[in-house]
């Protein structure tokens, strides 16, 4: 246990010093607030502001969460059904490739006329969009990147595609699934604020800094980041969880997380 | 080469067929002309939100402004200048990527006290901190470089982290069994080993790069890019449609392109080693 | 040989066509009598792994039939006559143990409780009662080898298809395991088709050795070892045993038939 903690102490001490400098500097050298607000500014700011930042948070919560959902299961349904066909995932899977290095924010300002600009749907689909491609091509190359020996086992029982399907490719590809889901959970919040910066809502986080920002306030703007980043990390751990969780088998047995 | 000729035939098909799919729709549900009403009305696939694919193609050749250039010559021009942000991006990003990686594979220490801020930094939404950004570094083209190095960085630094850890441990001892420096063991064992997961990498960074400058050129006021323009025709949208989705065609090509120069770069440097992943 | 549960005639194996053509296997006939323990051994790329996946039905011939049990090889698999063991365990890492073992029955719609029991009824004959709830990566690899013999035995098929089961564990785990798979064998009254390198293993285990030659693959000459069953640690001292094994190496070398080997000379 001892050996645990003392592993994390570099990561704190780093953490402790860095505030501390931050601070130091800042009144040291008198630098205005406008350029680099103290921690001390921020974390005041944070409390001053906790209920605005707690609606504005959740807000773009729903909007990252619905977004994931919605892209989630887009891209399941579509690797599911594509990788009963060998050669129509071959030939798939380049171009969703290709596709995921489309710059997808540029298709927010689209999702507001589609979806109308302040029906949070419009941000959602962004993110549903910005997803699809990370969980669709993880979920198609654990479906097909099967050990070989592995089918050749089931061959050897005469087993149906169905239950190749079921017993193989299926739970082979969870641990892709849930490389891409964890992925996506910073994903989907940063996608949300992207799309929030053309305008919608302004009660979201994205406005909020932007606002914030524009009039300079910058500890307030730095304390919404703050809480971005930790909604993002909190959303990232809750499905570190549920994989600890629903594949327990692969805890110890990890695969290098592909990217 | 045969097969570089059936891809780019496989790519002209799939092109061709979501141009027809778009239409599809726009039959179905679009807006009524003289020679033809469709049986729904879906706002989606209005003429205003679901410009006709021949418009679109028009617009190109169409001036962006009254009497300006066509808008296809200022599109080549804001995409040349994202791409230059972005590249300048990839290569600050891929650098300090890199050098990350190599000090933490030396030291553990700096490992566990840096790595779950690298992992951390991800966290936080770019485009909030590219207004401070802009404001320290003077909006210019150096400051989205860095908004877009921050995003490259760390898709590098975690693959690079990876590959350099992954020769053979029996390789390494054999390394110093010739009593090699960590330098030799570096240039001759590490880095070769990283090669493919590094590649693996800056296919995703490449992809990030442009990511990032489009982001980047929106709050620091840059209406050079692709971002800007972007930015600009949305403005502008009811009163041309087309010109949104040029300019998203535009930022795909440039986004697609980066990567697929990348993926070239790697066919060449990895030759014979292994196939290219295709990702 | 009238009960034979293997019958290959006239087997040809062609991998590839035109500049890549290799012929894998050549005209090989062979007959496996039923309850019998035949190994196959011959130098590397001979044929002795496409040998065995043809009479698994894993891979056709490019010439000749395939029988087993009495049946195409093709329709033996559909009724489930055979268990598979390669050189690598290949369990699924997502199951325990018992759900490894479990995993052929379900395949064949067997319900729940015979499941449960015959897979605990096959781990305790391989011995690995009490690791039922284990995954595999937290077992050895003589382990994983043996859960991997039980789920191949799990469905109780006719015969027993191993590929270098072995191949990959050290000497002294791989002759526990022999002695192993010869009380399994005499258990269940399987047949066993046995891939190996090594030669002893081959004479210690196999009531018949078909040796192998490389470039073409064809059996030079199927050996039957008459030595006394069970065999057991004695065995490995018995002096026929070096003789078989001198045999084997010598047919091995290529040397003519005909001239009295040495084991003849022992077994006299
Ligand atoms: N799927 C395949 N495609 C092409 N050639 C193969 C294939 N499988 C085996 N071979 C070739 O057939 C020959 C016999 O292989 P194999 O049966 O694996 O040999 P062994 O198991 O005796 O080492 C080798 O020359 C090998 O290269
Ligand atoms: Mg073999």
């Amino acid at each position: 246990m001892t050996r645990r903690l003392a592993y994390y102490v570099p990561a704190v001490a780093v953490f402790v010093g860095v505030l501390g400098l931050w601070e130091l500097v800042v009144r040291a050298f008198g630098i205005q607030q406008f350029l680099l607000p103290p921690p001390s500014a921020i974390a005041f700011a944070f409390v001053e502001h906790f209920d605005e930042l707690t609606t504005v948070g959740r807000n773009t919560l729903v909007e990252a969460v619905g977004g994931l959902v919605i892209g989630g299961v887009a891209a399941l349904v579509v690797a599911f059904a594509t990788a009963r066909w060998v050669t129509a995932s071959r030939t798939l899977l380049p171009f969703a490739i290709a596709a995921n290095s489309v710059p997808i924010i540029a298709f927010a300002p689209i999702m507001n006329n589609w979806f109308g600009i302040l029906n949070p749907l419009s941000k959602m689909m962004v993110v549903a969009v910005l997803v699809f491609f990370p969980i669709m091509i993880n979920t198609l190359r654990g479906l097909t990147l099967v050990d070989q020996a592995s089918l050749e086992l089931m061959r050897s029982y005469a087993a149906s595609e169905l239950a190749i399907f079921a017993k193989v490719r299926v739970p082979n590809a969870l641990p892709y699934i849930f490389t891409a889901l964890k992925v996506s959970a910073t994903l989907s919040l940063i996608g949300a604020i992207v799309a929030e910066y053309f305008g919608g809502s302004r009660s979201v986080l994205g406005q909020f800094i932007i606002t914030e920002a524009a009039f300079f306030r910058f500890a307030n703007a730095w304390a919404a980041i703050v809480v971005a980043s930790a909604v993002s990390i909190a959303f990232f751990l809750i499905i570190l969880a549920i994989e600890r969780v629903a594949i327990p088998w692969h805890a110890s047995a990890r695969i290098a997380d592909s990217s | 080469m045969f097969r570089a000729a059936r891809s780019s035939l496989s790519l002209f098909v799939v092109i061709g067929a979501l141009a027809v799919l778009w239409e599809v729709v726009k039959l179905l549900g679009g807006d009524p002309s003289e020679a033809w009403t469709p049986p729904f009305q879906w706002t989606v696939a209005s003429d205003l939100n679901m410009p006709h694919v021949w418009d679109i193609a028009a617009s190109f050749v169409q001036p962006a402004q009254r009497n300006g250039p066509p808008l296809g010559l200022v599109l080549v021009n804001a995409g040349i200048f994202t791409f230059r942000e972005a590249f300048g991006g990839f290569v600050f990003g891929a650098v300090l990527g890199l050098a990350l990686a190599i000090v933490f594979v030396h030291s553990s220490l700096l490992e566990r006290a840096l790595v779950p801020y690298v992992v951390a930094s991800q966290t936080v939404p770019i485009i909030a901190i590219a207004p401070v950004l802009v404001i320290w570094l003077g909006g210019g083209w150096l400051a989205v470089a860095l908004i877009s190095a921050y995003l490259t960085f760390f898709p590098v630094t975690i693959a690079g982290l990876r590959g350099l850890r992954s020769p053979d441990p029996r390789a390494l001892e054999l390394m110093r069994s010739y009593a090699s420096s960590s330098r030799d063991v570096l240039w001759k064992v590490r880095l070769p080993a990283a090669a493919p997961y590094l590649f693996a990498a800056f296919k995703v960074a490449a992809t990030a790069s442009v990511v990032g400058a489009i982001i980047g050129e929106l709050p620091s006021g840059i209406r050079d890019g692709l971002g800007g323009a972007i930015l600009n025709f949305n403005q502008f949208y009811v009163s041309g449609p087309p010109k949104l989705w040029a300019a998203i065609i535009v930022a795909a090509i440039v986004g697609i392109g980066f990567f697929a120069l990348v993926r070239v770069a790697e066919t060449v440097v990895l030759r014979g080693r292994v196939a290219p992943s295709d990702a | 040989m009238s009960d034979s549960i293997v019958r290959v005639r006239g087997v040809d194996k062609v991998f590839g066509a035109g500049a890549d053509k290799t012929p894998a296997l050549q005209h090989i006939d062979l007959e496996i009598p039923r309850g019998a323990f035949v190994s196959l051994i011959g130098p590397s790329g001979c044929g002795k792994s496409t040998l065995l996946r043809l009479i698994g039905d894993l891979t056709q011939p490019s010439a000749g039939t395939v029988e087993v049990n009495g049946k195409t090889a093709h329709r033996a698999r559909l009724d489930r006559d055979y268990g598979m063991v390669f050189q690598a365990p290949v369990l699924f890492d997502w199951r325990t143990v018992q759900g490894n073992v479990e995993l052929p029955l379900e395949v064949s719609a067997k319900d729940r409780s015979a499941r449960a029991d015959r897979a605990k009824a096959m781990l305790a004959l391989v011995e690995l009662t009490g690791f039922e709830r284990r995954y595999p990566w937290q077992l050895s690899g003589g382990m994983q080898q043996r859960v991997a013999i039980a789920r191949a035995l799990s469905f109780e098929p006719a015969i027993l298809l191993m590929d270098e089961p072995f191949g990959a564990l050290d000497e002294m785990t791989r002759e526990r395991l022999n002695i192993e798979l010869l009380r399994i064998w005499k258990q269940t009254g399987t047949t066993i088709v046995f891939v190996t390198h090594s030669i002893p293993e081959a004479v210690f285990l196999s009531t018949h050795v078909a040796v192998m030659s490389a470039r073409p693959g064809r059996i030079i000459e199927l050996i039957p070892v008459d030595l006394p069953q069970p065999r057991n640690d004695l065995t490995r001292e018995d002096e026929r045993y070096f003789g078989f094994i001198t045999r084997v190496r010598e047919r091995l070398r290529g040397r003519e038939m005909g001239r009295p080997g040495a084991a003849e000379v022992a077994a006299s």
